[in-house]
């Protein structure tokens, strides 16, 4: 029954932001921005709740979302930590900075850590391409990044 | 009271530039002293940063790059003697050999004082145009030369009269700020240093063309430029730059801030307009053209940041002093972003036509490792690789065209030699089957066959740099736009310009 109501909460909620941002020109990305601000992720049961309110089928809502790397559909880990993985940090070292930080927390790319502390997600480009490699932990930009700079800004550097 | 300038660029701030303007605070609080501490954008100058300038008289002191430590000194020193002491910002070589028109405000000013966008030339632009025509305004940006700074190259005076002719009652600006090439920050570094330049090149766009309404689709990749454009948006508002009759001159134009959602292909125009409209970003066939059918089917100008906000400079001081500057067909300046493995890295503004090779060695300094260089990546990931002996190449868009290049977004990535050029290969064709939006069967497939092959022929499996370029010749031809029509630009120059990286462990037995 507690699964009940929070779902039904859930979708009480979306249908507030759906109904409030539906007079935008093309409002279903900014819907689907605010859901994810508010849950962490877009949950399924979101998908109608959308769908429903912009009259179109849940099958375009989640079509529209699937396309986005941006949008969830299991909440991340409590940090996410973001490793450019283009060009100008390749340049730089970015591959070996890539592959440090994943040993050492013990992830692949889009892997959650079992305890839920952290996320492990590639970027391509954060636009500090002359101060590479970057990497961006929670809020927190890091310029010619270290996998020493990144763990202790994740509050991974417990070795 | 004394005047000091710490940056809230993203650069400076992931190079610790909060960190430094904390310690001048406690510092000044600490003796008693009076500082007003400004954050303006970045002046380009990554290596430098954080850049901390101070007033001295009117003349913007440099030192830099700055640390927490380096603080108390700079009080002990009167602000004058420091062990980072540059002298003045502009006098530093690699700013005063630019010619700064589009960033001419970056780095100087509060980026969020429309007072201080005003005092430094600010709105001269929009006020010419509002006592202008529609035509006139069109004509004046066709006459500049100025081209669209997002990669394609396409006169942005004629777009724009396109969308002027076009029938209908309601017509859009939509600034495309989703760059996301790698290489590049110009249109970053401009919305959190400048943000009202490309607010008033927008609603210029918009007097010209009949538009009252703009949208600036921006990449969540950019979590400051998101912030600062969107409190940028509500200022102009409030002091009546935007709104039902901006300047008080009658005529409405409006903006909204759209974030992206990860996906680089929405950065290509057409898919930017369907992702806009709450699809997902897959790629439109043109025609139509999104001047006469873009948003939701209305004549719509997409124009990238830079050419909007280069719009104002063009209106202030006349189509004619912009159009000298260049070179071959390319007129005016063109931010040029120095990245990668470089010594001097960050924007350098110039007029087209500087070598390639001057930019890596004069401006750049060469590489960051003191290693030799070996290529140079010029326009983004679907940017073709050079190798110093084609230095000579003078940078506008028809020579890198006649090199089986591109400007694209005008960044330049340097490599010393222990780059892998096939890795570099392989990355571009896995980077293209990540982003494809799945439209076009060469780039959606062919993309994932690439890497396959590429693989192939680091094992050393005979015959397979044939298919490689057979299917670079299919995905050029065959996609409907840049994502899988240029590809092929990196893997072909690697693998022609490169062979040596190509060349199997089996042949090198032999």
């Amino acid at each position: 029954m507690a699964l009940d109501v929070a779902e039904s909460e859930t979708i009480a909620r979306v249908r507030e932001i759906a109904t409030r941002l539906k007079p935008l020109e093309g409002p279903l990305l900014p819907i689907l921005h605010e859901v994810q601000e508010t849950f962490g992720h877009v949950p399924a049961s979101a998908l109608p709740a959308i769908a429903d309110v912009l009259n179109l089928t849940a099958a375009e809502v989640h079509g529209t979302m699937s396309f986005y790397p941006d949008f969830r559909t299991a909440p991340a880990g409590r940090t996410v930590v973001k490793i450019c993985r283009a060009e100008a940090c390749k340049a730089m070292g970015g591959d070996a900075l890539a592959a440090e930080v994943q040993e050492r927390m013990g992830l692949g790319w889009h892997e959650t850590s079992a305890d839920e502390r952290a996320t492990l997600e590639p970027v391509y480009c954060l636009g500090l391409c002359a101060c590479a490699p970057a990497a961006m932990v929670g809020d927190t930009l890091i310029g010619r990044a270290d996998a020493a700079a990144v763990l202790r800004a994740a509050g991974e550097d417990t070795a | 009271m004394r005047t000091i300038f710490v940056p809230r660029d993203a650069a400076a701030l992931a190079l610790g530039a909060d960190a430094v303007a904390q310690a001048i605070s406690r510092e000044a609080e600490a003796r008693g002293e009076a500082v007003e501490i400004v954050r303006n954008g970045s002046r380009g100058m990554i290596w430098l940063e954080p850049l901390v300038e101070v007033l001295d008289g009117e003349t913007r002191m440099g030192f830099g790059p700055m640390t927490p430590d380096d603080v108390p000194a700079l009080f002990d020193g009167g602000f004058r003697s420091h062990a980072k002491a540059l002298g003045p910002v502009e006098e530093i070589p690699f700013f005063a050999a630019q010619t700064r028109l589009t960033f001419a405000r970056c780095g100087l000013i509060d980026p969020l004082s429309i007072a201080d966008c005003e005092v430094n030339g600010g709105l001269c632009g929009l006020r010419r145009a509002l006592t202008m025509s529609p035509e006139e305004i069109t004509a004046e940006v066709t006459e500049s030369g100025l081209r669209g700074r997002g990669g394609a190259g396409f006169p942005t005076g004629i777009k724009w009269e396109t969308v002027r002719k076009a029938p209908g009652d309601r017509k859009y600006i939509v600034c495309n700020a989703d760059e996301g090439d790698s290489g590049t920050f110009a249109d970053r570094m401009l919305m959190e240093g400048d943000p009202f330049c490309l607010i008033e090149g927008m609603v210029i766009a918009g007097l010209g063309t009949g538009a009252d309404k703009g949208y600036v689709y921006l990449r969540s990749e950019y979590p400051h430029a998101i912030a600062t454009m969107r409190e940028a948006v509500g200022l102009a508002r409030r002091a009546g730059l935007l709104g039902p009759s901006v300047l008080d001159s009658g005529r409405a134009f409006e903006i909204e801030i759209r974030v992206g959602a990860g996906a680089y292909v929405c950065g290509e125009e057409t898919s930017l307009l369907n992702s806009l409209e709450g699809k997902r970003g897959v790629v439109r066939a043109k025609p139509p053209l999104p001047a006469l059918e873009g948003f939701l089917g209305r004549p719509t100008v997409v124009n990238n940041v830079i050419s909007l906000a280069t719009v104002p400079v063009i209106l202030d001081k006349g189509a004619k002093g912009f159009r000298q500057l260049g070179h071959n067909r390319s007129h005016g300046t063109i931010p040029i972003q120095v990245a990668g493995n470089v010594k001097h890295g960050g924007l350098f503004e110039t007029a087209f036509g500087m070598s390639l090779g001057d930019l890596v060695e004069k401006v750049a300094r060469g590489t960051a490792t003191g290693r030799p260089v070996k290529a140079v990546q010029v326009g983004g990931p679907l940017g073709a690789y050079f190798r110093p002996d084609q230095f000579d190449t003078p940078f506008c868009y028809e020579a890198f065209d006649g090199e089986g290049g591109l400007v694209g977004h005008a960044g330049i990535v340097v490599f010393d030699d222990t780059v892998d050029m096939l890795e570099q290969a392989r990355f571009a064709m896995e980077f293209c089957a990540i982003e494809s939006c799945g439209k076009c069967t060469p780039c959606r497939i062919g993309a994932v066959r690439g890497v396959e092959t590429l693989d192939k022929i680091r094992a050393g499996e005979p015959g397979q740099v044939e298919l490689l370029e057979d299917l670079c010749e299919t995905m050029r031809g065959g996609s409907l736009c840049a994502l899988g029509g240029f590809t092929p630009y990196p893997v072909l120059s690697a693998l022609t310009r490169f062979p040596d990286d190509f060349a199997t462990t089996t042949e090198a037995a032999e």
